[in-house]
């Protein structure tokens, strides 16, 4: 097991009104810690000198839930790719590296302390039509709904997404068409889910747009750095999608 | 105190369906002046406070994650298990539930076990309906596989992100009831106590994780659903904010912890590899479908492995011990959890582990690449393909199946599984005790309930692979939504619960207390070494197998570290504010009083069953021996610093007779 030695830049924030800086730590690592545990030790050192540690994010450390959420050398999640901060292994960097930390940064995600951000936006726009209108209990039989095999993997690659955010971090506009998408797509490739497709798709544009996300120009960046891979093809059918909804809707 | 389990008689098929159907209602017009308070959005959680939004209940929900869409419920892997028999192989509701019980060692109450069973099937319905997307056949139709402890395919899936995708379905329909207004969700509120008013539960205090306030909110009643407590052991597979804090709050109100000693320990996770670590990753039990798993024959051979002289490829498939094949020729590699879990444990123990810590078991998934290498071959009509074509096929199939699972392992361990077995030993996973509960889900407390894995009713003494997300979504869509109504029916005349009562004034200034003294102790310690320390007493007298001697000195151990703990923890920064180790100080408080009571239950309970293992009760083939004549029962503890109380409800059994669990 090699041990590294590093210098790690974090940003430290009070709340959203002070403005934040740079600190500058040694931390003392191995290849077989994950990013967050190197953060972890870190925050030990830190309260062992009676100081405040690093506030950052994170809860299932399995890539899944969503909750990580830094920007490491100017990449959200770091440098590896399809991979959250906390599925990233300090394998990947070396022994005397200087690493910049950063939390997402975005007009619609304020900082609450140091990497923390708030994020609830996402919740605003699931809220504004993310779903299927079905109460518990309505529902026919599962196999009286046959769903093709290829739509239903697309729908389920679109529904991967874990409300991260790193697409809004990486995109220059601060965009969640992305984010957006992956909803959309989720939800309206299936039989279940189309019916309500139009509407659905004009009110989370228009809450998207509320929320203070910038335009798509067609970067890429959000795809490129999305853990989950979520493909860009979802923003071009929400555009399609919201191009007819508003011509034919008679809503 | 005697317990009351309010089973419903008549018939068990019947039972659920007369209840349904005689249960008091409140009506439309009443609902709307009840509120009803949720603590907890995971899977139980979020489908309970939007089913309950749905019916017209005023709900305030309340999560200390940033959002809903958080809950480790999203962590799930495998599946979800439903008595749909879409695969014709002989399933059935009867089937499930008695799947169930025998799995959980006959430690569970058979009629909720069997409305589990029964309501499985509206769940899936529930979740095609939400757009949950389940894999497919080509015919459109859903998939199934199987999972351990059963002869069955009933197990539905989202490839390795069942979990994730249930629990986006469950938070979409709870994001609905919010755009409404009939729910109003509080995110980063964390329950910090339970307000009891008149000996009704009525309210909770609740902290805003921002601003450090403290908050009364009031309701008819209140609803738990704030998952497992297996953080206890530090290291463990829950995320790492799941925490026993709002249970342990009631607990500490007075309503019952019923078996907290019943813990899971999942076989397959991947190994430990450093002291730093505070988080244990888990891969799916369905790698079991197929993967083998197996052990050097020789202690040479797994020496070699530990030292990096040799890997896996060098053993001879002669000098391989499939070690559950051998033994459980039945079920072979999907034999329940507890059963795998100790197996590894008892291999490694003879010194046959092969990782460098000697913790370690293999799961070999090259025998599945060349059969369905082979089987490919068939299908594309290749007559001739060589050993190589046939692996490369075979590699597409087991990527396709579980690839996501085969990526994160790699990223994790640095190894790639196609070629080199995994490396896996067992983790804490999943805790079956927790809040006692009657038939209603409801507890001591009358309108406390407790829902999901946060209560304890339905896995017994062990749980079934697929069966949590099962109950999560079942309480919370389908049977909680009908069983309040028999204390709400009850609290039409009520009115609206008034905050500024004693028993809230005296709630809040306590909280406030308990957060002033950690706060002051001022000590030299973290909070996560205090957390570290208490883990590894568990994990060592009250983990995987437990004696007498060391659950009396477990207990002690506690007990000194809880005194350490208050004398010199160190919490930074202030209590009002967002402060992270506040919040995990608070956390590891109570766990420090849970731990002590798992090791009082796991040492008054002279037997062994399921994930309840006691040295001294053994058959002489090492499997655990139950004693029904003397333990049919469920212990529910009464906190008490100094002497927990015991009360112990008789589980009666009149439709299931009692064997000894065998999957020989």
């Amino acid at each position: 097991m090699s041990d590294m030695k590093l210098t790690v830049k974090v940003w430290r924030q009070k709340n959203a009104k002070t403005p934040g800086k740079f600190e500058t730590y040694k931390v003392n690592a191995n290849e077989h810690m994950s990013f967050l545990e190197m953060m972890d030790v870190l925050n030990e050192q830190l309260v062992h000198d009676k100081k405040e540690p690093v506030a950052f994010e994170h809860d299932c450390r399995e890539g899944i839930c969503g909750a990580c959420s830094m920007v490491i050398d100017g990449q959200p999640h770091g440098p590896l790719q399809a991979t959250t901060t906390c599925q990233l292994h300090m394998r990947h960097f070396k022994d005397g590296d200087t690493i910049t930390v950063e939390p997402f940064r975005a007009k619609a995600f304020p900082v609450v302390k140091d990497l923390v951000v708030d994020r609830s936006a996402f919740d605003r726009i699931i809220q504004s039509g993310g779903y299927i209108s079905v109460n518990t209990g309505q529902a026919v039989d599962g196999n009286s709904i046959p769903v093709e095999k290829d739509v239903a993997v697309k729908a389920f690659d679109a529904a991967t997404c874990i409300g991260c955010g790193a697409c809004v971090a990486a995109c220059p506009n601060g965009s969640a068409m992305l984010f957006t998408s992956a909803k959309i797509s989720h939800l309206g490739l299936l039989p279940q889910g189309e019916i309500e497709h139009k509407h659905r798709t004009l009110k989370m544009v228009a809450q998207m747009d509320k929320e203070g996300f910038g335009y798509c120009t067609n970067i890429g960046a959000c795809s490129a750095e999305c853990p989950k891979e979520i493909s860009l093809e979802n923003i071009a059918r929400m555009n399609r999608s919201f191009i007819n909804a508003s011509l034919t809707t008679d809503k | 105190m005697q317990l009351d389990s309010k089973i419903p008689e008549g018939p068990l098929s019947e039972k659920w369906k007369k209840y349904k159907s005689t249960v008091p209602l409140v009506a439309p017009n009443n609902k709307r002046r009840i509120e009803v308070i949720v603590v907890g959005t995971g899977l139980a959680g979020a489908s309970a406070a939007a089913t309950l939004g749905e019916l017209g209940y005023k709900v305030k929900a309340f999560t200390f994650h940033d959002s809903p869409r958080r809950a480790h419920s999203i962590a799930a892997q495998g599946g979800i298990n439903a008595a749909k028999n879409y695969q014709n192989d002989g399933d059935s509701v009867y089937r499930l539930f008695y799947d169930t019980i025998k799995g959980g060692d006959y430690r569970a109450r058979e009629a909720n076990v069997y409305r589990l069973a029964e309501v499985s099937t509206q769940i899936i319905d529930q979740c095609v309906a939400q757009g949950v997307p389940f894999a497919r056949e080509y015919g459109g139709l859903l998939e199934n596989m199987s999972f351990g402890g059963v002869q069955v395919s009933r197990t539905f899936y989202a490839k390795g992100q069942t979990g994730q995708q249930l629990l986006i379905g469950a938070y979409q329909a709870l994001s609905r009831q919010i755009s409404t207004g009939a729910v109003k969700m509080y995110n980063r509120h964390e329950m910090m106590d339970l307000v009891v008013v008149d000996g009704k539960a009525r309210g909770i205090i609740a902290r805003n994780l921002l601003t450090g306030e403290l908050e009364r909110h009031s309701a008819h009643c209140v609803l738990l659903a704030t998952g497992g407590y297996g953080n206890v052991f530090y290291l463990s597979t829950n995320a790492m904010g799941s925490n026993v804090s709002a249970a342990w709050r009631a607990t500490r109100r007075g309503a019952l912890m019923a078996n907290p000693c019943f813990t899971q320990i999942h076989p397959t996770c991947i190994p430990q590899s450093g002291d730093y670590q505070s988080k244990l990753t888990l891969m799916s039990e369905s790698l079991r479908n197929d993967g083998r798993v197996w052990v050097p024959k020789n202690l040479e051979d797994a020496k070699a492995i530990r030292e990096g002289k040799k890997t896996a490829l060098d053993i001879k498939e002669e000098d391989r011990d499939y070690y559950l094949e051998r033994r459980y020729p039945a079920f072979g590699n999907l034999v329940p959890r507890d059963v795998a879990s100790r197996a590894a444990k008892v291999e490694c123990d003879k010194g046959l582990g092969v990782s460098p810590t000697g913790l370690a078991v293999f799961l070999d998934f090259s025998s599945a690449i060349e059969r369905y290498g082979k089987a490919e071959a068939n299908t594309q009509g290749l007559t001739n393909a060589s050993p190589e074509e046939i692996k490369a096929m075979g590699t597409k199939v087991v990527e396709d199946k579980y690839g996501n699972l085969f990526e994160m392992y790699e990223k994790i361990a640095g190894e790639n599984p196609y070629i080199y077995p995994m490396k896996i030993y067992p983790a804490v996973h999943y805790t079956m005790g927790g809040l006692w509960v009657d038939y209603n889900l409801e507890t001591n407390i009358p309108g406390l309930f407790a829902l999901g894995e946060a209560n304890f009713s339905d896995h017994g003494a062990n749980r079934l692979g697929a069966s949590a997300l099962m109950q999560g979504l079942a309480d919370g869509y389908f049977v909680a939504p009908y069983t309040i109504g028999q204390f709400l029916a009850n609290e039409i005349r009520t009115g609206e619960i008034n905050t500024q009562s004693a028993a809230f004034e005296e709630a809040e200034k306590q909280t406030k207390s308990r957060i002033d003294r950690l706060m002051n102790v001022k000590g030299n310690q973290s909070v996560e070494s205090f957390h570290r320390r208490l883990g590894k007493i568990m994990w060592d007298l009250c983990g995987m197998s437990r004696n007498a001697e060391g659950l009396k000195e477990g207990r002690r151990l506690i007990r000194e570290l809880r005194e350490e703990f208050y004398k010199d923890v160190f919490v930074p920064g202030n209590a009002d504010d967002f402060n992270p180790e506040l919040e995990k100080a608070y956390r590891v408080a109570d766990f420090l009083e849970l731990g002590e009571l798992m090791m009082i239950d796991a040492y008054e309970r002279n037997e062994s069953c399921g994930g309840h293992f006691r040295e001294e009760y053994q058959t002489p083939e090492g499997e655990a021996q139950r004693d029904d004549e003397n333990y049919t029962y469920v212990a529910a503890w009464k906190w008490d610093d100094n002497e927990p109380q015991l009360t112990k409800e008789p589980l009666v059994f009149e439709n299931v007779k009692l064997i000894q669990r065998s999957y020989k």
